[in-house]
Formats: C-alpha cells, sequence, structure tokens
C-alpha cells in the first residue's frame, strides 16, 4: 500500500496538517502536499478511469506530465474540471472529486469497454461511425457523450477574477532548476534585465531531490545562495507559481500565473503575463518516458523519477516493495533512495546486457539485486500492482519468473522539454547516444532583425548531467544578455559533480520482440488510450506522417499533448515504417505548454468590460423610457420603445401609425459623419462615389453610393456640401470606421498628392430625425430658424438656432414623411431631444426605433445596405442605375462594372413581393425554380432581403432580388416556406406606399 | 506576435496596434485596362516563401499606412518605410540583398 513515511519529507510542514476531501472522503495531509502525494499517503491510488476503456488509472508522474491524475476541484463558481492532482498544491478545505467514470471510480460498467478492445481499434469512430448516417445522430453519438470526456463543464458563473500584466525584458528565462538559476545569474551579473519564473512553488527542480554537488556546497546550499544573489540584483526578477506557457513570434511570450490556487485568496486568481523578450533562454528540464510493457498503465506503475519524488520531496512511498524497470542509470538513484528509507526494493530490471557504472554499483552494495538484460513481460495486478513477471528483454515475452510488489518503478530515459524552444519553429536533432530529440542550436526561431531569439539551457538542451547542465546554462545566460545589448562580464560558471553514468540503451517495446497480446497491454497514451498496436496498426494501415498516426489514434492528444507518449509513440511509429526517428519527425509542439484557464485568457474583459458599448447622448432617455435594444456594431439602438401592456410587436405597428400619421422621432445620432476638407475634396469624393459629388452646390444634399474597387455597393448615405472645399459624407451607422479608414487608405496609398482632410466627427454630434406630418409644427413652436418649405426645400440644409439650440438641419428623408434630421453638438443633445419631446406633446410625438425605421423605409421601396446588400450586389442590382455618374472618367468600382459577370443581364434584380394571403414572408426565403441542380437541390430565382409586417397597410410587405424580376411584375412565384407549404407571392413595385413622394414634398 | 516600426511614429509596434493590408505596391488599373490587367489588379497576388512586401497600418497609433520588406518564412523585418511610393527605397532593397544575395526585386 502506498503510506507515508516516518522519515520527513523534505517539502513537508508537518506542523502544519490539513484537511481536504476526495470523492466526499474526508482525508489529511500537510502543508507542502500536492494533491497527488497526499491522495498517495492515504492509500488512495485509484484517482481516475481512462478515457476509452474506462481502465483504472492512477498517478504516474510528480508534476506537469501527469496524464492520469485529473480531478474535478472546488464546488460552485469556484469549480473546475481537469486539474492535476500532481500540480496542485493541499490546502485546508480543498475538495476533489475523480472525473470520467459511471457510476462510481471503484464500479465503472464501461470499463467493460477493456474487454471490448479488440473491437474499438485505431481509428475506431472513423470506421465504425460513418454508415448509416442516421445512427450517428441517434446511437453513436449520445452513447459516447454519455460514456466519453473529460471532466465536467462548470455549471456557474467564475467567481474569481483574473488579470493581464505586460512586461518587456531584455532576457526572460523560464525554468527554475539550477540552470535556469544559473542562466539568470549569467544574465543578471551582465547587467540585463532578467525575469525569471518557475512553474512549481520551489526553486531548485531536480537537483534538489538528487543531490548533486555545486561549487562544492550542497544543491540545497548553492540553491539558497544564488537565489539570494539573484535577489539582490535591481535587474533581477524572479517569481515562482508562473510557468512559460507560449513563446510567439519576435520575442513575445506568455507566462500564467496562479496566485490563488494554493488556497484562499484575496485579489486575483490567475494573471497572465504578456511578455516582450529580446531573448528567452528556456531551461525547461526534461521528462523521463515511460517504458512500454503490458498492463503499464496499472495503478501503482510509476515514473522512476516520481517515485523518487514522492519518497523524498513528500516523504510518501507508493508501495511497501518496488521493482525498478530501466533502460538507464539515473533509475538506480529511485532504487538507492528507498533502499534508505527502509523500503523494499526486490529488484533492478535493467534491459541493457550491463550495468557497471557507479550508481548500479552502489545499488548491488545496498543489496539491491540487479537483472540485466531483462524486461518485463507483463505486470500483474487488477486495480493495483501485485507483481512483474520478468523475461529476457531480446525474447518474446516467455516468463522467467516472478517477483511480487505493489509498485513499479519505470524508466525509458529523458526527454528534453522542446516545447517552448518549438513553439516559434525552433528545430530539433536526433541524439542517437542520449536516445533523444534535442534543440538544435543552429535553426532557432528567428526575431525581427533575422537573430535566433530562443536558447536553452541545461537539461532542456540535452546535456544531463549536473555539470554539463551548468556549464552550458551559464554561457546561455551570458549569450542571451550580450545578445540582449548588456555589456558587463558573467564572472565564471558554477561547477557541478555527480556520479558518472553509463549510457543509456534505447527501449521502445519491452520485450523485444512482445507478441500481439502484450503488444495490445502496452500503453503509450495512457490518457487518451493509445496502445502499442494501435500505432503498428495506423501505420499498417497508411497512416505515416505522425501528424496524420497522431489524430488517427488519438495519440498525444487532450491536456496531455504527448509529453510522456510523444516519443515511445512516434519510435514505434518509425520501426512500424522500418524508418529512423529523425525522419519520422515529431508532431508540432504547439501553446500552451499545460493548459491555462479560459478565464485568465479573458482577464478582466468581462461582463460590461467584455466590449466597451458606444452611447448616443440619448441612450440613457432611451433606456428609461422603454428602450428594447438591439446591437449595431458597438452600439445598443432602441428596435422599439415599448410601452407597459405592449408586446414589441405591438410597439413597433403603434410606431409605424404614430410616425405616418403625427410625429415620430428617431435618435439617429449613430450615423456616421465623416468631414471631407481640402482643394481637392471634390475630386476625391467622385472617386469615393458612384455618383457626382463635386458638382454638388453649397446648402444641398445628394444621396450616394460606395462601391468597392470589384463593383460591389459596400455603403450609402446622404451627402452635404457644407463649404467652397467642405462635404459632409452621412455613412451607415455601422460605417463611420470602416469608410473612413477607406478614405484614408486612399488619400495615403494611392492619391497621397491630393490635398484633403478626412475627420470622424460621429460622436461630435447628436442627430435627431423629426419625422411625420406635424414635423414642421413642432420645429415652428420651438422657434428659430425658417423651416417652411421656401427657406428649407427638400434635400437641402441650413445652419441656424432652433429654439436656444445650434442646430444644422437637414431636409432629408428616409421614411417618405416630411421631415428633417437635425444635428446639435453632442452636449446639446440630450436637451433639445427633451426640447422636441415636450413641444411635440400637443402634436403626438412619439420616439421610434429601429424597426419602424426599416418599415417606414421598407414601404418606400428604399434599400438598407446589409439587407439588400450582403457584398455581391452591385447598385445595378437594385435599380440604382441613376447613381452611377456617366460623366465621370473613373470612380471605385465603375472599371469592375464593365466584367461580364457583372453586365450580365440575368442578375437577380430587386423588386417588391406581395404575398397572395398578406402573410409575411420568411427573411431569406427562396423563390423556387424549376428543377434541380447538379447536386440535386432545387433550383431557385430569387431570395427575400427584407421582410416586414407593415401595419399601415394591414399586410405583409416584402423586397427581393429575382431573376429578370422588373420584367415580370404582376407574375405569381413561390418561395421556400420551412415546415410549410411554399408562399404564393407577386412581384410588385417596391415602392408600396405614397409612390409619387407627396408626403414628403411638402 | 510581430514587431514592426512605424516609420512615422518612429516606435516599434506590436502586431496588435497595426493592421494588415495584404500586399504592397499594387499598381491600380481602372476604367480603360484590359480584362486580364483589370483582374490580376484584384485577385492576383504574390505568396512567396520569402521576402514579400506587406501593407500595414498603425491603427491604434498614428493611422498612418507604411510598407513593410519582410521574410514570410523567418519573419525577419528588412525595413518599413513610409507608404508613398510606387516601389522599395534603395536602402530597403540593399538590406534585403545584403541578407538575400539571390533576391531580385521582381
Ligand atoms: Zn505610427
Amino acid at each position: 500500500m502506498s503510506t507515508r513515511l516516518q522519515s520527513s519529507g523534505r517539502l513537508l510542514n508537518k506542523n502544519n496538517p490539513v484537511s481536504f476531501t476526495f470523492n466526499g472522503k474526508k482525508l489529511r495531509g500537510y502543508e507542502g502536499d500536492t494533491l497527488a502525494s497526499a491522495l498517495l499517503a492515504n492509500d488512495q491510488l485509484l484517482v481516475g478511469r481512462s478515457f476509452k476503456y474506462h481502465r483504472p488509472r492512477g498517478v504516474v508522474a510528480s508534476g506537469a506530465e501527469e496524464p492520469n491524475g485529473l480531478v474535478n476541484l472546488g464546488r460552485d463558481g469556484h469549480f473546475e474540471p481537469n486539474q492535476r492532482v500532481t500540480t496542485q498544491e493541499l490546502f485546508d478545505g480543498l475538495e476533489a472529486t475523480s472525473q470520467n467514470h459511471f457510476p462510481t471510480l471503484e464500479f465503472d460498467v464501461g470499463a467493460i469497454n477493456t474487454h471490448l478492445s479488440r473491437f474499438l481499434p485505431a481509428g475506431f469512430y472513423y470506421k465504425m461511425f460513418i454508415y448509416p448516417r442516421p445512427f450517428w445522430k441517434h446511437v453513436y453519438e449520445p452513447f459516447i457523450r454519455k460514456s466519453a470526456g473529460l471532466g465536467k463543464a462548470p455549471k456557474d458563473r467564475d467567481a474569481d477574477t483574473y488579470e493581464h500584466f505586460h512586461a518587456y525584458v531584455d532576457v526572460l528565462i523560464v525554468g527554475g532548476g539550477i540552470a535556469g538559476l544559473t542562466a539568470a545569474l549569467a544574465a543578471g551579473r551582465a547587467g540585463a534585465q532578467v525575469l525569471l519564473i518557475e512553474q512549481t512553488a520551489h526553486w531548485g527542480g531536480r537537483a534538489m531531490v538528487d543531490q548533486p554537488e555545486i561549487d562544492g556546497m550542497s544543491a540545497e546550499a548553492w540553491v539558497a545562495q544564488t537565489l539570494a544573489e539573484l535577489n539582490g540584483m535591481a535587474n533581477v526578477q524572479t517569481r515562482t507559481r508562473m510557468m512559460g506557457s507560449g513563446v510567439y513570434d519576435h520575442g513575445f511570450a506568455m507566462a500564467y500565473e496562479r496566485l490563488g490556487d494554493h488556497g484562499p485568496h484575496d485579489g486575483p486568481r490567475h494573471r497572465l503575463w504578456k511578455i516582450r523578450a529580446k531573448q528567452i533562454v528556456t531551461a525547461t528540464g526534461a521528462i523521463e518516458r515511460p517504458l512500454s510493457f503490458a498492463a503499464n498503465d496499472l495503478p501503482g506503475v510509476l515514473l522512476a523519477s516520481a517515485v523518487r519524488d514522492y519518497a523524498l520531496n513528500y516523504g510518501v512511498s507508493v508501495g511497501d516493495r518496488t521493482v525498478v524497470v530501466t533502460n538507464n542509470d539515473d533509475a538506480y538513484r529511485t532504487a538507492i533512495a528507498l533502499k534508505e528509507a527502509g523500503l523494499e526494493v526486490p529488484a533492478i530490471i535493467d534491459a541493457r546486457t550491463e550495468a557497471t557504472g557507479q550508481l548500479p554499483e552502489a545499488a548491488r552494495a545496498l543489496g539491491i539485486r540487479v537483472e540485466t538484460g531483462k524486461g518485463v513481460a507483463t505486470v500483474k495486478g487488477g486495480k493495483r500492482v501485485t507483481g512483474v513477471a520478468i523475461c529476457a528483454q531480446a525474447g518474446e515475452g516467455s516468463v522467467l519468473e516472478e517477483i511480487g510488489c505493489d509498485c513499479v518503478a519505470m524508466s525509458g530515459g529523458w526527454s528534453p522539454v522542446v516545447h517552448l524552444w518549438s513553439h516559434c519553429g525552433g528545430k530539433l536533432k536526433w541524439d542517437d547516444e542520449q536516445a533523444m530529440f534535442r534543440p538544435d542550436p543552429k535553426r532557432p526561431p528567428m526575431n525581427q532583425n533575422g537573430i535566433g531569439f530562443v536558447s536553452t539551457a541545461g537539461v532542456a538542451n540535452g546535456f544531463l548531467s549536473t555539470e554539463g547542465a551548468l556549464t552550458d546554462a551559464f554561457a546561455a545566460g551570458e549569450t542571451a544578455a550580450k545578445l540582449a545589448g548588456a555589456k558587463g562580464k558573467a564572472d565564471k560558471a558554477p561547477m557541478g559533480a555527480d556520479a558518472a553514468e553509463q549510457p543509456i540503451s534505447p527501449v521502445w517495446l519491452m520485450p523485444q520482440g512482445a507478441s500481439y497480446k502484450l503488444r495490445s497491454k502496452a500503453w503509450l497514451d495512457f490518457q487518451n488510450d493509445v496502445k502499442v498496436s494501435d500505432v503498428q496498426l495506423a501505420a499498417q494501415e497508411g497512416f505515416e506522417s505522425v501528424e496524420h498516426a497522431k489524430r488517427y489514434t488519438t495519440l498525444g492528444m487532450a491536456t496531455d499533448q504527448g509529453k510522456l507518449s510523444n516519443i515511445n509513440g512516434l519510435a514505434i511509429l518509425s520501426k512500424s515504417l522500418d524508418s529512423e526517428i529523425p525522419n519520422v519527425g515529431t508532431t508540432t509542439f504547439r501553446p500552451p505548454y499545460t493548459p491555462i484557464s479560459m478565464s485568465s485568457i479573458a482577464g478582466v474583459a468581462q461582463n460590461e468590460l467584455f466590449q466597451p458599448l458606444r452611447k448616443t447622448p440619448v441612450s440613457d432617455w432611451s433606456n428609461d423610457n422603454g428602450a428594447d435594444n438591439e446591437p449595431v456594431g458597438a452600439w445598443r439602438r432602441a428596435f422599439a420603445y415599448v410601452r407597459s401592456g405592449e408586446s414589441v410587436h405591438d410597439a413597433v405597428n403603434r410606431e409605424v401609425k404614430n410616425t405616418r400619421e403625427n410625429l415620430g422621432l428617431l435618435d439617429a445620432s449613430t450615423l456616421g459623419k465623416l468631414i471631407v476638407k481640402g482643394p481637392d475634396a471634390g475630386k476625391f469624393l467622385d472617386m469615393m462615389y458612384t455618383n457626382m459629388m463635386s458638382n454638388l452646390k453649397v446648402g444641398k444634399c445628394r444621396y450616394g453610393l460606395m462601391c468597392t474597387e470589384n463593383g460591389f455597393l459596400m455603403d450609402d448615405g446622404v451627402v452635404a456640401r457644407i463649404d467652397e472645399d467642405t462635404w459632409l459624407c452621412h455613412t451607415t451607422t455601422g460605417g463611420a470606421e470602416r469608410i473612413h479608414g477607406w478614405m484614408e487608405d486612399w488619400l495615403q496609398c494611392e492619391w497621397w498628392d491630393w490635398k484633403v482632410y478626412v475627420a470622424n466627427v460621429t460622436e461630435q454630434f447628436a442627430q435627431i430625425a423629426v419625422v411625420g406630418p406635424n414635423a414642421r409644427k413642432v420645429l415652428e413652436k420651438l422657434g428659430g430658424m425658417d423651416v417652411s418649405k421656401e427657406a428649407l426645400p427638400f434635400m437641402e440644409w441650413r445652419d441656424g438656432k432652433i429654439g436656444e439650440f445650434d442646430a444644422r438641419a437637414y431636409r432629408i428623408s428616409f421614411s417618405g414623411e416630411l421631415s428633417y434630421e437635425i444635428a446639435v453638438p453632442a452636449s446639446q443633445g440630450r436637451a433639445f431631444w427633451d426640447a422636441l419631446t415636450e413641444a411635440g406633446e400637443e402634436f403626438g410625438v412619439m420616439p421610434y426605433g429601429t424597426e419602424c425605421l426599416h418599415i417606414l423605409r421598407a414601404e418606400k421601396g428604399f434599400i438598407m445596405i446589409g439587407d439588400e446588400t450582403d457584398g455581391t450586389v452591385i447598385p445595378q442590382d437594385l435599380n440604382l442605375q441613376w447613381a452611377l455618374s456617366k460623366k465621370k472618367d473613373d470612380y471605385l468600382g465603375k472599371r469592375a462594372h464593365e466584367r461580364s459577370h457583372m453586365a450580365d443581364p440575368n442578375r437577380w434584380k430587386l423588386v417588391g413581393l406581395e404575398t397572395l394571403d398578406g402573410s409575411v414572408l420568411p427573411d431569406g426565403a427562396y423563390a423556387i425554380a424549376e428543377g434541380t441542380n447538379e447536386n440535386g437541390q432545387r433550383n431557385t430565382q430569387g431570395r427575400v432581403t427584407s421582410t416586414y409586417y407593415s401595419a399601415n397597410l394591414g399586410r405583409g410587405i416584402a423586397m427581393g432580388l429575382v431573376h429578370n424580376g422588373p420584367n415580370r411584375m404582376g407574375e405569381v412565384i413561390s418561395f421556400t416556406n420551412i415546415g410549410g407549404e411554399p408562399i404564393r407571392t407577386k412581384i410588385v413595385d417596391p415602392v408600396v406606399y405614397d409612390k409619387d413622394g407627396e408626403k414628403q414634398n411638402v | 506576435m510581430l514587431i514592426l516600426r512605424c516609420p512615422y511614429c518612429g516606435v516599434d509596434v506590436d502586431e496588435t496596434d497595426l493592421h494588415g493590408g495584404g500586399e504592397a505596391h499594387l499598381k491600380r488599373f481602372g476604367p480603360g485596362s484590359t480584362d486580364d490587367e483589370f483582374h490580376d489588379y484584384l485577385f492576383m497576388r504574390e505568396n512567396p516563401k520569402g521576402v514579400h512586401f506587406e501593407r500595414w497600418q498603425h491603427s491604434y497609433g498614428c493611422g498612418k499606412w507604411f510598407l513593410a520588406a519582410r521574410c514570410t518564412a523567418t519573419l525577419e523585418v528588412f525595413g518599413t518605410y513610409p507608404a508613398q511610393t510606387t516601389e522599395p527605397p534603395k536602402e530597403v532593397v540593399e538590406a534585403i540583398k545584403a541578407k538575400r544575395p539571390n533576391w531580385e526585386v521582381l
């Protein structure tokens, strides 16, 4: 059983016991524990079920590479799934539950899948679920959804807060082991601005467990001394619990700081750092590889280094009797540590033919049995290890002997953590002697100056000995500082010493000739349930690229991202393909290194800060007066002003009738207003608009169209000429910034010698449309400028006073009614609105919203950008040929309109649509034509672009684009109606209200 | 995330403060041009693995458009310069040739 040792764990504070729960069971641990070590101390070996076969799984590792120990943490607004027990620090009151099992962790019905594993091979989902199609939706998917999945999605809103930090440094050093500390020492002494970050709460990394000698002192003493020196430097910043999560172009890096995961906290829980570094040094160490032997996934089979970590760091023995299985010297450290802790090590199974290095000899001297040339045929046990059957590594797995044990410590060698090096394109090379991929320093990620900006240091760079790691790390720190512009001297590198090791002998399968039966129980990826046999099958079926094999088998997917499985998997793949490992290559390393919280990515951009909303001077009034808002860009515009007892639909109908019969007010402040000014402004606007603007008279307005260079209608609006060299261009509500940018682009990049200036004054003015038969009366009541038909005719504008307000009144109409759009300085907007509301009382004034605006314009057949246009519509489609100047040699879109497809007489064209039964056509419905196309789909001959209920006409009205439409007036065609009969509809004139314009012309 | 120097402000700008505008030095074809010329102007773009001239706008800064010569493979930036030119300035061409001796101006 796994239990707490009497000898104290290095990281524990045994004076501070804490209690926590796992699946509701109350357990105890100590301050300094991880959740993993505390669970093991309570003999909770089983922590979860695997993804596909629901096999019992225990903790395998002691760090970020842990694939199995994923739990739900916390509750309610603090609930979070998929948290690693190995990186979760224990605190009093922690609540954890296991995941991926049904109904309980100990008894899981999904475990039947393990007996069906022959029927669940690699690519199973692809193969089985394609046909018959309906089975996917009704049978397979519900089954998979119920039986698979990692963790549960939180139900409540996240109750914590999060934030972002921005940092600019010369040298970012990722990893606080002895290599990272050494690199920081070199860079700091050289005078560089250094940020050194460590993902755990502790400095010193693995050296604190293995205790090599550094500069004649213990690693522990050296780390303490080095930290003190670093913290004494003003130019060095050190932070723990902060993971380097990703490296991006030109020295950008992200780091994830966990401020509140180790106990109750004030302030933000996570902080996402966005770091711009001139140089990045990754001192990220290495991850031990599992060995691929049968039943290597049973609870109680761990990485050798993890068994050692639990014993020395946390005073936890995973088992009383541990068999060590290895192909290298390092794992002997585990055997020695356990033996010295008073535990039994019945045997070390070493796949190498001989083991005569310092560490094996030391193990033998302690009386430990060392079996060379041997392997594990299979691990014995059900929910936990009970023994191992050993065999010759060179054979096919004939069992020589069974050894009883309750823990297996395995080591297949070490793989440098090259993730951060690789994120932005750093290349790897295969080191045959050490059997690992390591960074190729000749091919680093490049910065903007064509210089490598990432280097790796120490073990991460393939230097596994203390001496080699320190020398390499010191040089890396010194070089990075120099490249970042530091001028100081780094002094000399610390000296390290540890036991000399004999070479590793790569073992990718144990035993070498393992039978199918053994291979189909030899796990490569514990989290995704991928076995040696699955990768071999993938290769056999033609998935030769490592990227394809990954997707087909799911090897290295999900939260694991191949930390444990990658190298073993591609070694099996390369063997199956009869190719060399470096030729097969690795899958792509992508950020983040380990998962980071979604909330940390959001930072403070939540709730009302998610997207700042734009407000007009009238927005507050609208919100206080029943506005039912709709989003229009970042604005919120009133769709309708709903009175108590009304539905939104009722409100719209009331507004529509009242505006036609009495007086309506519209907050039109959101309309874009661009001032275009300069000696060449007229010439410029003639290029921007399809119609002529240079000849517009001062004091007059003209409706204009803008096209893209490939001829499609992009915006429209009324242009007013203010003086000799000044025009004011109205754009659509969503279009102000876009059209301003469009104008700037042409002025800066094409006609840069034209003397024109453009300013966006949208927010400088409130603009209110005063609309309806009583519009003139209310303005006259306020007094001031002459707004009579004679003084201010249709399509003209005047400056002056209206009441006490500084007004520019445009006599323009988007409704077909007598209408004035009046702009006042934004600061006077609300007061002007209030004055109109008050003065309009006797004339039946009511505010109206965007839906009423839409209906009024549709009754008049006016187009709306975004309804009648969708980026594929040209002015000719909307019968707007009159707005395409024939006098101008050139304007944006003119050449495009000559292209054959644009000039094609068969384009769909705008018409009005009137249903025979008076109903409202569905938005976006298609007009049905005879026959079917090459895909067997029904042919179409048009579509609905705008459709509304008109309270004025008491029936549905619509516009649409119909093939040859304007020539088919009176014809009845059918429109699609999902779930019902096609709708019989007559093609009519788009103008269905006041065809002669008598109402606006008064 | 790229860093490009805005030639107007003289500051090194993060990509998030910029807006990309595609290939630089396009020659506009309008009325009177052939179908092929106009088609190429609208739709045909270089897509090199290597030196590329690009349009960028310092949109969260001075608002100006500028041009950049950049290697699409290594992300090296050879130079940035104001947009008011029909071809890359001599010093930018020289900077590219110094790093990419086999490169030719198209
Ligand atoms: Zn700038």
